[in-house]
């Protein structure tokens, strides 16, 4: 189950957008995301999903892998289709099961909210499945450096979040250990009713808490050592690189969204 | 011996200064490193090893004497330029990684110090270079073992260019061939650039490798000299907690079994030397 989740998992490879620079990146999502709310009727979401569909294109990305991956995603959605059918009135009645009435305008509203909802997350996922995290965070530090005027501490966010992508992983393995370690002890995580479970967690957590801040001091003890006095005076070894396609890709999003403005009624 | 890089003054320091009853983690000691030696700190757990380290680096400060490292005096002005001339690597290997790969790693040192992109790239393949792990420039931490992890950490002091780099229990927490790999790469990197080198360690046999040893006990410096000279009181180390290595031990046990041994087999390799030439001329 966890294997096939593609949320926030970064796969390596060499396409178009693969390449292209992570604020780029960034910006087109969140500028994408605003955009999706012009669509209104059948043109503009038809183009809405084949601009999506394009992306994944360009990604490599097989869409078979993705839509596997969004499973979980893909019952919120179905969710929300029914909640819209059901209770949106309007337009024509097209048939009544029982007490519920479904009109012409639920069936529409279901359809458009779906797709809305389909191309924000095929665009999310596209983003974090082509950028790996220290390149996200990178993006993240650059876009937020005009914040740091209104003394937001940008630089030590970004560290702070490198830093944790870089102790997941770590944590997991002790995770691991101290199951391992418990349960040759004789607990048991897996089973019985859902309040000894949850009990069961916390002689788990404790250790990964108290091993979680010993490793804390030591990291910033060795940061210390090692020179490091906040972002002030720092040269970063991570360069990012605006080339024309970052650019154009920007563009193209404009154009899109003219295009979208153009058909919307 | 040329200048001194590294030197403790009549240095004491307590943890509990308000308290007379709690003895001193260390007490009145003195001692220097040369400029290209490598001395080896060795002494039991308690023995004021680690506290030596932090007031070598100022992260802590003595109650009583002075610390001087690079020709100057340690204290909360100079303490930014002494750090950028010393290299540290600690115990565990997963904690003092602090970059997502190991090029992040190895460049954080130079980041922090200000050092131009360009001579970061060329720095950090060198440093990678030189413990051999110029390969795995974008391998994630998870990914490398114990040892490699170490190389890393020593690579990320080299590309500093250090004058002095010490080594606070570096090998301890790895398993045998990760140890071997660690000091081989020290022992190399001594041969290439001559490098200053202080271990901290409990580990005998790396201290064998060593010029000159220093045996902390109980905050007092307990003994000085020769890996030789120290090795020979082996009664007096024991004592102390600390395990002779393996081809000392086996020596000083054939001489009580009446094998006539010189006494100055130090390594696994001099013992069978010594042996089979005795057994050759019985």
């Amino acid at each position: 189950m966890m294997e096939k989740m593609i949320f926030g998992r970064f796969i390596p490879g060499d396409s178009i957008v693969h390449r292209l620079d992570p604020r780029a990146k960034i910006l087109f999502v969140f500028l994408f995301i605003a955009i999706v709310f012009i669509a209104n009727n059948a043109i503009t979401y038809a183009i809405l999903l084949g601009f999506t569909l394009l992306a994944v294109f360009l990604s490599k990305i097989r869409l078979y892998f993705l839509i596997n991956g969004l499973k979980p995603v893909f019952i919120l959605m179905a969710f929300t289709f029914f909640l819209h059918l059901f209770f949106t009135e309007g337009g024509a009645l097209l048939f009544s099961v029982g007490f519920v009435d479904v009109y012409e305008e639920g069936l529409r509203q279901g359809i458009f909210i779906s797709i809305r909802f389909l191309v924000l997350v095929f665009m999310t996922s596209i983003l974090t499945l082509t950028t790996s995290p220290i390149s996200i965070t990178d993006g993240i530090e650059v876009l937020l450096g005009p914040f740091k005027r209104i003394k937001l501490p940008v630089h030590e966010l970004a560290l702070m979040m490198s830093i944790s992508l870089r102790f997941i992983p770590t944590l997991m393995d002790e995770t691991g250990k101290i199951l391992k370690a418990q349960m040759a002890r004789g607990s048991d995580i897996g089973s019985g009713p859902i309040k000894e479970r949850v009990k069961a967690v916390v002689p788990l957590l404790i250790p990964l808490f108290v091993s979680a801040f010993k490793r804390a001091e030591d990291l910033a003890t060795a940061m210390e050592v090692r020179g490091y006095r906040g972002g002030e005076g720092r040269t970063r070894y991570r360069q990012l690189n605006w080339r024309f396609m970052d650019t154009l890709s920007l563009l193209l999003l404009v154009g899109f969204a003219g295009l979208l403005w153009y058909f919307r009624s | 011996m040329k200048g001194s890089i590294l030197s403790f003054e009549q240095v004491t320091f307590t943890y509990v200064p308000e308290d007379e009853a709690v003895k001193p983690a260390v007490s009145d000691l003195s001692f220097s490193i040369g400029e290209g030696e490598w001395v080896a700190l060795v002494g039991h757990n308690g023995s004021g090893k680690s506290t030596i380290a932090k007031l070598m680096n100022g992260l802590l400060f003595p109650q009583q004497g002075t610390v001087q490292a690079m020709g100057l005096k340690m204290s909360e002005e100079s303490l930014w330029n002494i750090r950028s001339q010393m290299g540290m690597v600690f115990q565990n290997p997963d904690n003092q990684f602090v970059g997502a790969t190991v090029q992040d790693d190895v460049a954080f040192a130079l980041e922090n110090n200000g050092v131009p992109h360009e001579e970061m790239v060329v720095r950090v393949r060198e440093s990678l270079q030189q413990v051999k792990m110029a390969d795995y420039l974008d391998h994630e931490p998870h990914h490398l073992s114990g040892g490699q992890k170490q190389r890393v950490a020593i690579a990320g002091a080299l590309a500093l260019r250090p004058r002095l780099l010490i080594l606070d229990e570096a090998t301890s927490m790895l398993d045998p061939q990760g140890r071997r790999e660690v000091i081989e790469t020290i022992r190399e990197l001594r041969e290439a650039t001559g490098l200053t080198v202080l271990s901290i360690t409990h580990d005998l046999e790396e201290a064998a490798l060593a010029d000159r040893v220093l045996v902390m006990n109980a905050g007092h410096k307990q003994m000085e000299g020769t890996p030789d000279e120290v090795f020979s009181s082996g009664e007096e180390l024991t004592e102390m907690g600390l395990d002779l290595p393996f081809a000392m031990r086996m020596a000083g046990l054939l001489k009580q079994a009446g094998v006539p041994m010189t006494g100055e087999s130090m390594t696994e390799h001099e013992l069978v030397e010594e042996l089979w030439t005795y057994y050759s001329s019985k």
